[in-house]
């Protein structure tokens, strides 16, 4: 089956949306960490594709461009011991906590 | 590339070539409308690290040989009505394609 990403010539429902955005503040931190991860020879932009790729499908459709960014730095800062998933769930629950974030 | 002179090339520029239908399991950058199809080889572009490797923390050693293949778009596509004339350009490390035995040239 082809994967996810591999989306040549898939048909769509609806024309692609080709509008620009305002970055998020987090938008900006991803690009600068894949940044920073690369320069330090912890992900290289192949790492970095593999990780987008190995998603899941419904996961991969749902996520969105930096959302995606974010999970392929997951799976390497984990798959490295640069971080824990424990590590990076408690920290991500106290954050939420902190700023009342409850979705 | 420094490196790319003495190593040895599969295929010249106007090689009619297929592109192998697998689909591995590993990080792989061919697209999959292209695999099995017949296309020419443009040009020679140069020795780069294997991605397929470097994805999963090898070091991409040793640089695969990379060419720009050509195909038509018509042959890509159901019913692409553009023009017949459209091409695609799309850079293939050397282990991807095979020299093309049938006659013809180009198509599924």
């Amino acid at each position: 089956m082809t994967a996810p990403h591999d989306r040549g010539g898939w048909p769509v429902d609806e024309p692609i949306d080709r509008d620009e955005h305002e970055w998020a503040d987090w938008e900006r931190m991803t690009q600068s960490l894949v940044g920073v991860l690369g320069a330090k020879g912890i992900m290289n932009v192949d790492q970095m594709r593999r990780g987008i790729e190995s998603m899941g499908q419904a996961e991969y459709e749902s996520a969105t461009y930096f959302e995606r960014w974010s999970a392929t730095i997951e799976t390497r800062l984990v798959e490295d011991s640069v971080l824990t998933t424990e590590e990076i769930d408690k920290r991500t629950q106290e954050l939420r906590d902190r700023w009342g974030y409850t979705e | 590339m420094s490196g790319a002179s003495q190593l040895a090339r599969a295929f010249s520029a106007g090689d009619s070539v297929r592109v192998r239908d697998e689909t591995p399991s590993h990080h792989h950058r061919t697209p999959h409308y292209i695999k099995a199809r017949r296309g020419r080889v443009v040009d020679f572009i140069g020795a780069y690290l294997n991605s397929e490797t470097r994805a999963h923390s090898g070091d991409g050693l040793p640089m695969v040989p990379m060419y720009r293949v050509e195909f038509d778009m018509a042959d890509l596509w159901d019913e692409y009505a553009t023009s017949s004339a459209d091409k695609l350009w799309i850079d293939l490390y050397e282990h991807w394609i095979e020299h093309d035995t049938r006659s013809g040239g180009t198509g599924r």
